[in-house]
């Protein structure tokens, strides 16, 4: 017996340590589920060991990138710095129109009494490992429950989603990535509107699974989180559609190109706080396009007050002409530009209605409008009332009416005339009667 | 390339002082998992944990420590990812037993037979994987020759090279 044990004892303990493994599988996988959470204690040693070196390398790194990058390599920077300005410009102007729309969309779900989910607070990580296994896609992020990270909190970046955290020690954490085949997202298309599921494959690709074979997905539609999943909020990019085909049972297989680059990850964001509230249509101050074009064109000194109250007594005496109320009493205290007139306007002041509109009049929330009056908003094709819609308001504030619309002159990036309309703060709104049409 | 068949009482039996033998499994381990984050392809065809339990079963050439030396270094890659515990750790205890138990009977010292033992042992690194993952655990798996023999190939390449280099570490019983 003592023979034969000597003589096979390499391969007895070969199949015992491989019993043994095997057990240790079989328990993992009889518990299922939360496997990796169950298996923290043994984990956190070799993290332990391996992730203060890539800490160590990362910062070194980034250190000596950042010295070369802002103190010695400042080639092109003035031209870049030109180049953001610019940008800059554009996306503001881009911002007020949007804002609007935003702020449309609010008063919207204030009415339907939407609850929205906003995100309160983040924490930006920097990524510093990865599994190194193509079959475990993880990254490891340097903030653990020190930040006050949990398990199952979203991982952004500015481009779109990335995945969430699955496990989370002291100061680092585990993040399971999208295209992991273990992953799993609530996701819409954005036009379309068709909801389906997220999923990674094996081969580290990405695909949007549940939706009918019979629905038409276009190559190119971006895709957004749903927030069905509790975990990303509604609204997130997370890619577009780069291939749409046949799949299994009635569903169509439709690949995703992820919209973050998931195999370059370097600074990540970590939604550590959600809150859940009820949409408001708050009255926020309005920046608009045309004050910001007016930032950006020479400025032109105030009027002396005394002109200005002159101005505003004849602005209140001509263009409310007809009109049983008083002007607003801010309405012209910014003059000329933002109470022109046009020809059309006197056939409307026969008729009663007001026939100058400032531009500045900030459009009135939904709410505080009778249904007839956003009836009647809605008819007049919105450009010549105070309650024609914010977006086009918006819209029509960057770019030149296409119909000659009586009464309005709307500024725009080509009117000369605008610096004049310095920044307008008036809250003038025309009498609720003032929006029925011609 | 010869694969020369000796005695065992002709191949030399090597060891390693303990920072070796800890540390560069724990080298390998942290360049595994730092390197795909500039080099996401490197993940994909390059296995450091497996050249390093090749290296040393082979240099040790006694099947203990060959598999134990597999079942450490695979349990340790395991804790790094998210899948269960155990499935590198079985397949590099198999590594490990086979390289050392091959150790022992070819002489694995040249640069050729180590690119052979190296190729021969990714795959069957592979297969054991392949199995446990989707056997055991039921994970989506699909198996490719074509990347089999590619990555091999690769990991061979790094393998002689590397080897050459952790030679120097060796020391004579």
């Amino acid at each position: 017996m003592e023979s034969v044990l000597g003589r096979y004892r390499n391969l007895i303990i070969l199949v015992g340590v491989l019993f043994l493994q095997v057990l240790g599988l079989a328990t993992q996988v009889k518990r299922g589920g939360n496997d990796a959470e169950n298996t923290r204690l043994i984990r956190v040693w070799v993290v332990g060991a391996v992730t203060p070196f890539e800490r160590a390398v990362v910062s070194i790194q980034n250190g000596t990138s950042n010295l070369w990058h802002n103190y010695f390599y400042l080639r092109g920077v003035r031209a870049e710095n030109r180049q953001l300005k610019a940008q800059i410009e554009q996306m503001r102007l881009e911002q007020v129109r949007l804002s609007e729309d935003a702020a449309q969309a609010h008063r919207l779900q204030t009415l339907l009494a939407f609850k929205e989910q906003f995100i309160a607070k983040t924490v930006a990580a920097q990524v510093i490992g990865s599994s190194g296994s193509d079959l475990s896609r993880i990254v490891y992020i340097d903030k653990g429950e020190n930040v006050g990270l949990k398990r199952d909190m979203a991982v952004i970046t500015a481009d779109g989603i990335v995945g969430k955290v699955l496990l989370v020690y002291p100061s680092v954490a585990q993040v399971l990535l999208i295209n992991d085949q273990s992953s799993g997202v609530g996701a819409i298309l954005e036009k379309t509107r068709l909801q389906g599921v997220l999923r990674g494959t094996s081969a580290g690709e990405v695909v949007l699974e549940r939706v009918m074979s019979d629905e038409q997905v276009p190559i190119g539609e971006t895709v957004l989180t749903s927030g069905g999943d509790q975990i990303f909020p509604k609204g997130l990019p997370v890619g577009t559609v780069t291939k749409v085909g046949n799949g299994k049972d009635l569903f169509l297989n439709i690949k995703i190109r992820p919209a973050a680059n998931l195999s370059k990850l370097e600074e990540v964001l970590v939604l550590v706080e959600k809150q859940d509230r009820q949409a408001t249509a708050e009255d926020t101050t309005h920046v608009r396009a045309a004050d910001i074009l007016a930032q950006r064109l020479p400025s032109v000194p105030d009027k002396p007050a005394t002109d200005a109250k002159t101005t505003d007594t004849k602005a209140a005496e001509g263009t409310l002409e007809g009109t049983d109320k008083p002007a607003a009493p801010n309405a012209g205290s910014k003059p000329t530009g933002t109470t022109a007139t046009s020809p059309g306007s006197k056939n409307l002041s026969d008729t009663g209605t007001v026939h100058s509109v400032p531009v500045a009049v900030q459009p009135r929330k939904a709410t505080d409008l009778t249904p007839a009056v956003q009836k009647s908003a809605g008819a007049s094709g919105g450009t010549t009332t105070a309650s024609k819609s914010a977006a086009s308001q918006a819209k029509l504030a960057t770019t030149q009416p296409k119909a000659p619309q009586p009464s309005v002159t709307q500024p725009s990036a080509t009117q000369p005339a605008l610096p004049q309309a310095t920044p307008p703060q008036s809250n003038h709104q025309p009498p609720a009667d003032e929006n029925s049409p011609n | 390339m010869p694969i020369t068949y000796t005695s065992g009482e002709q191949v030399e039996v090597y060891r390693f002082s303990i920072p070796v033998t800890i540390g560069v499994p724990l080298l390998a381990l942290f360049v595994q998992a730092f390197v795909p984050l500039r080099f996401p392809r490197f993940a994909v065809y390059f296995d450091l944990p497996l050249l390093v339990t090749i290296f040393f079963a082979m240099a040790r050439r006694n099947p203990i420590s060959g598999l134990l030396t597999g079942a450490i270094i695979g349990l340790a890659q395991d804790m790094l990812g998210h899948n269960p515990i155990g499935i590198y750790g079985i397949a590099k205890t198999v590594v490990g037993y086979g390289a050392s138990s091959l150790g022992v009977k070819l002489d694995v010292e040249n640069a050729g037979a180590r690119l052979l033992v190296t190729l021969g042992f990714y795959l069957v690194h592979s297969a054991v994987y392949f199995t446990v993952a989707r056997g055991l655990v039921n994970m989506t798996q699909t198996w490719s020759w074509l990347h089999g023999m590619l990555a091999g190939l690769a990991n061979a390449i790094l393998g002689v090279a590397l080897y050459f280099l952790l030679d120097k570490f060796k020391q004579r019983t």
